[in-house]
């Protein structure tokens, strides 16, 4: 039954708003906690959902978070209406970003969000539309 | 070593933190930008920074780090102290700066807390 689905939710995150930026990944963690993944499957997941929240709030007007768990696995899947990324190939590099000096200055924007969502996810999907917006769907294996 | 043991060699006030001296300090990382500390930090390490944000205490939750102890001063905002308190994760502070607060613990023999190490 590695399939069946322990839960499901929802959230949504508001572009702009850093002073919640980070509850719905804090949230997330307990959930997965209260679930009863391993510690390091829930660190895994709780960074790169960290990192993604954070990407939404920096850069798209609004998001949707869905996470979804199994035995198997953890899926979260990332949907934001926003400026999108012109270049994903080139976001993707270490170190490259747009950042802002206010993005930095609440230590963020080095340039380390994309490639360390994907260090630590198992599967990892990215799809931007310039002017429409960006998805991102992670697998956690548990 | 433990954080009480830390919070002595760096001469810190303890802003949120009971029996600090049963907390195991595994190595530390020391970074202003959270993206650095979600990168590189293992889990079981003391932060050393001067983001003083809510982010930073966000960054030591999901990054499993122990502790946070704000350098040069730095003094976490009302909104970091609150996470902090209901998460339970002790927060320090520390006048020395970021270079002299590294070198003490490293002179000590704590080592790095990051995938970045030396050999």
């Amino acid at each position: 039954m590695s399939d069946e689905v322990l839960f499901f939710q929802e959230f949504s995150i508001t572009g702009g708003d850093f002073s919640s930026a980070g509850s719905v990944s804090t949230e997330i963690k307990s959930i997965l906690k209260e679930i009863g993944f391993h510690p390091s499957v829930i660190r895994r997941a709780a960074i790169a959902c960290y990192e993604a929240e954070m990407n939404v709030t920096m850069y798209a007007e609004r998001g949707v978070v869905r996470l979804s768990a199994t035995p198997a696995a953890i899926r979260i899947q990332f949907e934001d209406e926003g400026q999108g990324i012109a270049d994903i190939e080139l976001a993707m590099q270490e170190g490259y970003s747009t950042a802002t000096p206010e993005m930095r200055e609440i230590g963020f924007g080095a340039g380390m969000g994309l490639p360390n969502i994907k260090k630590n996810s198992d599967e990892f999907e990215i799809t931007s539309e310039v002017g429409r917006g960006t998805k991102l769907d992670i697998v956690i294996k548990a | 070593m433990n954080l009480g043991q830390v919070a002595e060699i760096l001469k810190c006030d303890v802003l949120v933190g009971e029996n600090i001296d049963g907390v195991e300090v595994g190595g530390v990382c020391a970074a202003d930008l959270m993206s650095d500390v979600l990168a590189f930090t293992k889990p079981g390490s003391v932060l050393l920074t001067g983001l003083s944000n809510v982010q930073s205490v966000i960054t030591t939750h999901v990054a499993e780090v122990v502790a946070v102890i704000y350098v040069r001063g730095k003094k976490p905002d009302a909104e970091a102290l609150k996470l902090a308190e209901q998460k339970g994760i002790p927060l320090l502070a520390s006048r020395l700066s970021m270079y002299e607060a590294c070198g003490r613990l490293w002179q000590e023999g704590l080592g790095v807390g990051s995938d970045l190490g030396g050999e």
